[in-house]
């Protein structure tokens, strides 16, 4: 597989509540920047657009629709959609530069959760027959998770808030960030349990916004003059459905994935992990097999701000801009949909 | 450059109002067996699955590819979720072709379903959106303003639409997995049925069906493993426009234009009359026959009901090329996999395996779907022969 180098990306803000702003609104800024980031002047000069976002959140069948015209397509440009996190419209589009029909891709992702409840909407993903009709939401089921990694006896609380504390610290260098701050491991375990052995903060805030990035041939990344990251490899592996089927405290499908995408191939320096529930930092960063010597999650992580539909694309984005910078030298970028990890991507990513 | 793919096996499911007897689950698992037993292979044999249906308010399931993991023997390998509005049935099966084409993966499965029993469509595709002004009309009645613009444009005859609703009727009848089988079906039993959303009539438009399609990618290395005949897939486009800008062109639009010019290339098409032997082109209204043969380059500007008129396009009256002989969308309408059901029986024509409505010898055929408001568009050819 060749090398595919990623030469911007921009995300919006975390915010609680985007008010009146619809999709156009979300998206068009970001798109904006990243083309202009990447010395792009509009849709039309990358080959290939694709995007991720779910109707549910906004509750409207057809959202991507309206996405489309927030991008300039016309003429018409070559587009896909995946109803999925954006890390996998990243995906699509990678297969598309390996296959030779692409040079260049521009890959966005949007939500907006605040209409309705996400934890209740995402309650619809579960198999309508047997477990929908239980009402189960997403961080009932979470919490389920979070207490068979405790009693595995390997975790404790105090390094659930341990996730916390350094989210909070590492999001105030964050911008974007909706949650940041100082805080201690004694301080967050007295605060009262929400669905045990859950706390408010170990759970990831819900977030309005987007994410776009703009990919390409290492090629075309040269002749653009542009500083950029490589992706080396990527790899998305998804588990089953049946959550009583599986040990929760474990990720086999990050362990494939990371075998696959050559996690292990050199040593890794920073690691961004998609993990919405502070337990599942712990749960994939034992997948990966990642040790203390690497930065986890030196943005916050989605614990300080969940673009649902688009943070997984962050994560890689989050990656690939700290390898630009020069602050890292090889990242691994994580990506989840599902619940309680079902399915996870896993990138690779190094400085060019 | 890209590897070469070919379709090695090919699962549909019968197309029915309500298919009670079976799960969402049971319903794509009933179509992707059909075309592992088609190809010979067994769910190990499966690189990777890519999943495709319309918006998931149609059954209510968000994200279904997490709960169809285990029906599609996914679990512990990638799977991927495509969505683009109705043609999604066909970017799907692009986007499973790129798995392959790309030298990523040997062998993947796509399956695209819909079990509209589950819900109501036309309240799914009507719900008010935020922040725009609710037009509850549903898709005919979406496009019926369109069609009446053709018809003022082009001077067709009334019973231009008719025609075709008799036609694609008449098809169905030679495929046993069509859902409406209407022995009786006339000029007369059309013109007599509700109108609807004027120009179309209630037989001028398509069904509500449960059902699911399924088909095996291969590389051309592994294809020889699979008994029938591949579809090589000769080319893959995919373009979109946006709902709303100033001068766009909706009876003949330029995102459908581009994307047949842009797939004929690949394909080495240069008189798609001449060139395919036949063509599965997603007409879920009547009047679309016409206006998409005039959109993919089949006839002059105008003129694409007088192709439909003198039953070119009509296998029972030997048409040179004839369009839909599955019946089409007009027969039946799973919507998510209603574009796969015409890639897939593109696919079977140069296969020689659509049985009773095999056209003779055909060995090139195009495979069309299209999407939202006719802004979406994917489209493939396949071939008997490699190039």
């Amino acid at each position: 597989m060749q090398d595919v180098a990623i030469v911007s990306f921009v995300q919006s803000d975390c915010v609680r509540h985007a008010g009146a702003q619809n999709e156009v609104e979300l998206i068009m800024p970001v798109v904006q920047a990243a083309l202009k980031e990447a010395g792009l002047s509009s849709v039309q000069d990358v080959d290939f657009t694709c995007s991720g976002s779910c109707d549910y959140q906004q509750g409207a069948a057809f959202a991507f629709v309206a996405g489309v015209d927030a991008l300039g397509a016309v003429p018409p440009i070559k587009e896909s959609h995946v109803e999925m996190d954006a890390a996998w419209a990243l995906y699509e589009s990678w297969l598309k530069i390996q296959m030779g029909q692409a040079e260049s891709a521009l890959i966005y992702g949007f939500g907006k959760s605040s209409p309705g409840q996400l934890s209740n909407v995402l309650s619809l993903q579960l198999d309508p027959y047997y477990l929908a009709p239980l009402g189960v939401d997403t961080i009932s089921l979470a919490a389920m998770q979070a207490r068979s990694l405790l009693e595995s006896g390997e975790v404790s609380e105090a390094d659930l808030a341990e996730v916390v504390v350094n989210s909070r610290a590492n999001a105030k260098n964050n911008p974007h960030a909706q949650l940041s701050g100082d805080f201690t491991v004694e301080q967050l375990l007295a605060e009262p349990e929400t669905v045990s052995p859950l706390r408010k903060h170990d759970c990831c805030p819900i977030s309005d916004g987007a994410a776009a990035m703009i990919i390409c041939t290492v090629d075309k990344a040269k002749a653009m003059d542009k500083p950029y990251a490589l992706i080396k490899g990527i790899d998305h592996r998804i588990e089953t459905h049946h959550v009583t089927l599986r040990d929760l405290s474990r990720s086999p499908s990050v362990e494939i994935a990371a075998e696959k995408a050559g996690v292990h191939d050199a040593p890794v320096d920073v690691a961004e992990i998609y993990a919405p529930f502070s337990h599942q930092e712990i749960i994939v960063k034992r997948a990966l097999g990642l040790d203390n010597s690497v930065a986890i999650n030196p943005s916050g992580g989605v614990l300080a701000g969940h673009l649902f539909m688009a943070s997984g694309l962050s994560r890689v984005g989050e990656v690939a801009k700290r390898i630009i910078a020069g602050e890292y030298k090889r990242g691994v970028a994580h990506a989840t949909s599902g619940p309680c990890l079902q399915q996870n991507m896993i990138t690779v990513l190094e400085g060019m | 450059m890209a590897e070469l793919a070919a379709v090695v096996g090919i699962g549909q499911t019968k197309y029915q109002t309500q298919r009670s007897d079976v799960s969402i689950a049971g319903l794509v698992r009933e179509a992707a067996m059909n075309a592992l037993n088609d190809a010979a292979l067994f769910w190990d044999d499966i690189d990777a699955v890519i999943l495709g249906k319309a918006p998931d308010m149609f059954e209510g399931v968000v994200m279904p590819e997490l709960y169809l993991t285990d029906a599609l023997g996914c679990n512990g390998k990638p799977m991927i979720r495509v969505h683009t509005a109705g043609s999604v049935g066909g970017s799907t099966a692009i986007v499973a072709a790129s798995h392959v084409q790309s030298g990523v993966f040997k062998r993947v499965l796509t399956v695209t379903f819909e079990k509209q029993s589950e819900s109501n469509a036309m309240w799914a595709l009507s719900n008010p959106q935020p922040f725009s002004p609710h037009l509850n009309a549903g898709a005919g009645g979406y496009f019926a303003p369109i069609i009446r613009e053709y018809i003022r444009r082009s001077n067709a005859p009334s019973d231009a639409g008719i025609k075709v609703a008799v036609k694609d009727r008449i098809h169905a009848l030679k495929n046993p997995l069509a859902h409406l089988q209407l022995p009786d079906i006339s000029a007369e039993m059309v013109e007599a049925s509700p109108m609807l959303w004027d120009p179309l009539r209630f037989l001028e438009s398509c069904p509500s069906s449960d059902g699911a399609c399924a088909m095996v990618i291969a590389h051309e290395d592994l294809v020889n493993q699979s008994p029938g005949k591949p579809a090589w897939i000769q080319g893959a486009a995919m373009r979109s426009e946006p709902t709303m800008y100033a001068g766009r062109e909706q009876v003949s639009p330029h995102a459908g234009r581009d994307c047949a010019k842009d797939v004929y290339a690949q394909a080495g098409i240069t008189d798609p009359r001449k060139d395919f032997d036949c063509a599965e082109v997603y007409v879920p209204f009547s009047w679309y026959e016409p206006m998409w043969l005039e959109n993919l380059g089949f006839a002059e500007p105008g003129k694409g009901w007088e192709l439909t008129m003198s039953g070119a396009t009509s296998l029972d009256e030997g048409g040179d090329i004839p369009w839909n002989c599955s019946g089409g969308v007009l027969s039946s309408n799973a919507i998510g996999a209603s574009g796969m059901i015409r890639f897939a029986e593109a696919a079977r024509q140069v296969r020689g395996s659509a049985e009773d409505h095999q056209v003779e010898g055909a060995k090139k055929a195009l495979g069309h779907a299209y999407g939202g408001g006719a802004q979406f568009y994917a489209m493939w050819v396949v071939g008997a022969e490699k190039h």
